[in-house]
């Protein structure tokens, strides 16, 4: 089911609540090492309806056991646990040589901060409170990278191809001119091509900046973007999932 | 004030360990006093003495035993302080004018220190006296000696003179100690309790000051100092607590009203998902309120995320202003820049783009079509001034401190969206940056100037006004 909405130019917005109206990453396993039971279980229950299986441990010593016996996808971490603190949780993970992508949950913000979680090795680092669609949306972009293949200098979505070495974006054949920042917005879109990517990914990755500007000044480059490269063709291909954020992809 | 607080004060020990050392000066000046005057004139007596043994001697080797008996006799008779005494066998005596051996030893080099009876002014008195031992071949014994009483009695009031000096060196050292540190004592008292009072609640209070710019004085300014801190810190802690409440209170308040509303009646999937939607859209809105709130106590607290490093400020600024052009473009706004290039700043680059991000969001916010938003980064003298300027409305020329509080929003802005904070973490971030923020005319508009000093942020140094 989908929700028109009259912003932007033929934007189609997608409900969050019907993942089948979006392919979400092919089911995960996911390990969620949290001390609050609530919220764990809230988090697994999201999981699970959005297509993953996920398994929950309550404090540092069972995340380990769980996380070096199973066999997971996606760690999810809290930094502070009972028995094993988080960071020393990942860090022996880590010095054991697991390589499961590992996303780090903590009420504690700071750069600073962000910076010791992803020093002792994890791949992402995710604020309280968080929106659930930005902790899946972060979930299934680290399992994607969980198997890099080559970094690919040619991207295609449908009709849409991007050379990252020539700079060059055509679709059907025609050249579109963008601007370098319009360039890097859309590269990080089509690498994620298919997945949900959320305006703050797109603000850390795009534009590094670890903070939410007053105004929701991404939807207006989204726009921008959008008027490039869809007005001028029959199929849409940078949609809007409500809610969450958005989705290059080539048709439902 | 108890005498027993009063030893117990560190500036009284101090007191008492300069007395004692003062004390023992005193003592070591006073034995060197006494050894030149008292011990001089003994070793003169013994000198004296020596001198007379040896001439006795002498006359005995010369002229016999007759002789020195003649000149002990005669000299018995003219001296009035020397004693003598010849013996003969069975220490009967032969001349002199001692009338009976003493009794007193002697030692080793044949010294004695003796008590004698002499004859004064017809009464007997009991007299000190000093006297050497001379053998003459094997049955005679010459005694010569002095009355030492007076010397004895000048020693006895030197010793007492001395003895007094003591006691009036302790005396007068124990009572400037206890003065001076009660006087140390009661300045150090009333900080104390104006510490206390300010602890019990009373913000206002401050230590009094003598303006003598001495160690306590300078103590109480910088404590004064340090107190303007904590009340401007608490007056803007209660600020915030008073603020929040409604701001946050009246989101809360609507998502319950709605929830409960809601469920009051059987309504069908599509009515709950949209209360359910636009709780979503409170919650997140809350949450970003939320979040600015800690970003700016975070940085009013002066513990900002990451540390300070130096970045390019300019190169920041043309992100910020890039990433708003659109925005600006939409409402037909012209975003000028005039960016001077490669200005740097030591400082919390996130912090500070996030805080110009506020100020051209406000300016853009409140620009009407077709108006223009300005931005200058300039290197001005040591350090760099950034400035947004807008030709909206500007702001009231009273309202200007005020805009900077938190949740603070002009009546003439009430309907368009905002929380109230984007100017607040302007201010706080300017502060943690050492820098100065003036919001002035634009005529017409408003134009808010940071400054950065040189050292932004290196150190916060902290001096009494």
């Amino acid at each position: 089911m989908s929700v028109f909405d009259g912003a932007g130019f033929f934007a189609p917005v997608i409900g969050l609540s019907k993942p089948a109206g979006v392919v979400y990453s092919s089911l995960m396993r996911i390990l969620v090492i949290e001390d609050d039971r609530q919220a764990s279980a809230y988090m697994v229950k999201g999981l699970a309806e959005s297509g993953h299986t996920a398994d929950n441990a309550a404090d540092g010593e069972e995340g380990y056991e769980m996380a070096s016996h199973g066999d997971y996808d996606v760690l999810v971490v809290d930094r502070m646990l009972p028995k094993l603190d988080g960071l020393k949780l990942v860090g022996q993970l880590r010095a054991e040589g697991l390589r499961t992508p590992i996303l780090f949950l903590s009420a504690l913000g700071d750069v600073d901060d962000r910076v010791k979680g992803l020093r002792a090795g994890g791949d992402d680092y995710l604020v309280k409170p968080y929106a659930f669609s930005e902790l899946l949306a972060r979930i299934e972009a680290l399992a994607r990278r969980r198997n890099p293949a080559e970094v690919e200098s040619k991207l295609k979505v449908a009709d849409l191809e991007l050379d990252c070495l020539t700079r060059r974006v055509i679709r059907s054949g025609r050249d579109i001119a963008l601007q370098p920042r319009e360039f890097r917005l859309l590269e990080y879109l089509m690498r994620n091509a298919g997945h949900v990517v959320t305006r703050t990914m797109l603000l850390e990755h795009v534009w590094d900046y670890h903070f939410d500007p007053q105004t929701n000044v991404i939807d207006v480059h989204i726009s921008r973007l959008r008027a490039k490269i869809d007005r001028d063709f029959e199929t849409p291909l940078l949609h809007t999932v409500r809610g969450a954020g958005y989705c290059l992809r080539d048709s439902f | 004030m108890t005498l027993f607080r009063l030893l117990r004060t560190t500036t009284f020990r101090l007191a008492l360990l300069y007395l004692a050392l003062f004390l023992v000066s005193v003592l070591v000046l006073l034995s060197f006093v006494y050894w030149t005057t008292a011990g001089v004139a003994t070793r003169q007596t013994d000198e004296t003495i020596q001198a007379e043994v040896t001439g006795l001697a002498e006359q005995y080797r010369l002229r016999g035993l007759g002789g020195l008996s003649d000149i002990v006799t005669e000299r018995s008779r003219n001296q009035r302080y020397s004693l003598y005494l010849l013996t003969g066998p069975g220490g009967f005596a032969l001349a002199g004018n001692l009338t009976a051996w003493p009794e007193a030893k002697e030692d080793v080099l044949g010294w004695l220190d003796f008590e004698y009876r002499r004859q004064v002014g017809g009464e007997a008195e009991t007299h000190h006296a000093r006297a050497r031992h001379l053998t003459l071949g094997s049955d005679f014994n010459l005694l010569v000696g002095r009355d030492i009483e007076e010397r004895q009695r000048i020693e006895q009031a030197l010793r007492v003179s001395l003895a007094w000096a003591v006691a009036l060196t302790l005396g007068l050292g124990l009572l400037g100690g206890i003065l001076f540190s009660r006087n140390v004592l009661a300045r150090i008292e009333t900080i104390t309790r104006t510490a206390r009072d300010i602890m019990a609640g009373d913000l206002h209070r401050r230590v009094p000051r003598n303006g003598s710019d001495d160690e306590i004085d300078r103590l109480a300014a910088s404590l004064n100092y340090m107190f303007d801190e904590i009340e401007r810190l608490v007056t803007s802690m209660r600020e915030v607590t008073d603020n929040i409440a409604p701001d946050l209170r009246s989101p809360l308040n609507r998502m319950r009203n709605r929830l409960e509303v809601t469920l009051m009646r059987d309504a069908d999937v599509a009515e709950y998902r949209a209360a359910l939607d636009e709780t979503v859209a409170d919650v997140a809105a809350l949450l970003d309120t939320f979040n600015a709130l800690l970003a700016i106590a975070r940085a009013e607290a002066g513990r900002p995320e990451g540390a300070a490093l130096p970045f390019d400020l300019s190169a920041a600024v043309v992100d910020m202003v890039e990433l708003y052009e659109p925005v600006a473009e939409e409402k037909s706004i012209a975003l000028s820049r005039d960016i001077a290039a490669g200005v740097t700043l030591t400082g919390h680059r996130q912090l500070i783009s996030q805080a110009f991000g506020n100020l051209i969001d406000n300016a853009i916010k409140y620009t009407p079509a077709n108006g223009t938003v300005s931005v200058v980064v300039r290197r001005v003298g040591i350090g760099c001034e950034l400035i947004v300027a807008d030709t909206g409305p500007g702001i009231p020329e009273a309202d200007r401190e005020r805009v900077l509080d938190r949740f603070v929003r002009l009546e003439a802005s009430r309907n368009s969206p905002g929380s109230g904070l984007g100017l607040s973490l302007v201010r706080a971030v300017a502060r943690l940056h050492c820098a100065e923020l003036a919001l002035g005319d634009n005529l017409p508009g408003l134009r808010v100037t940071l400054r950065f000093p040189a050292d932004a942020l290196v150190h916060r140094t902290i001096s009494p006004p």
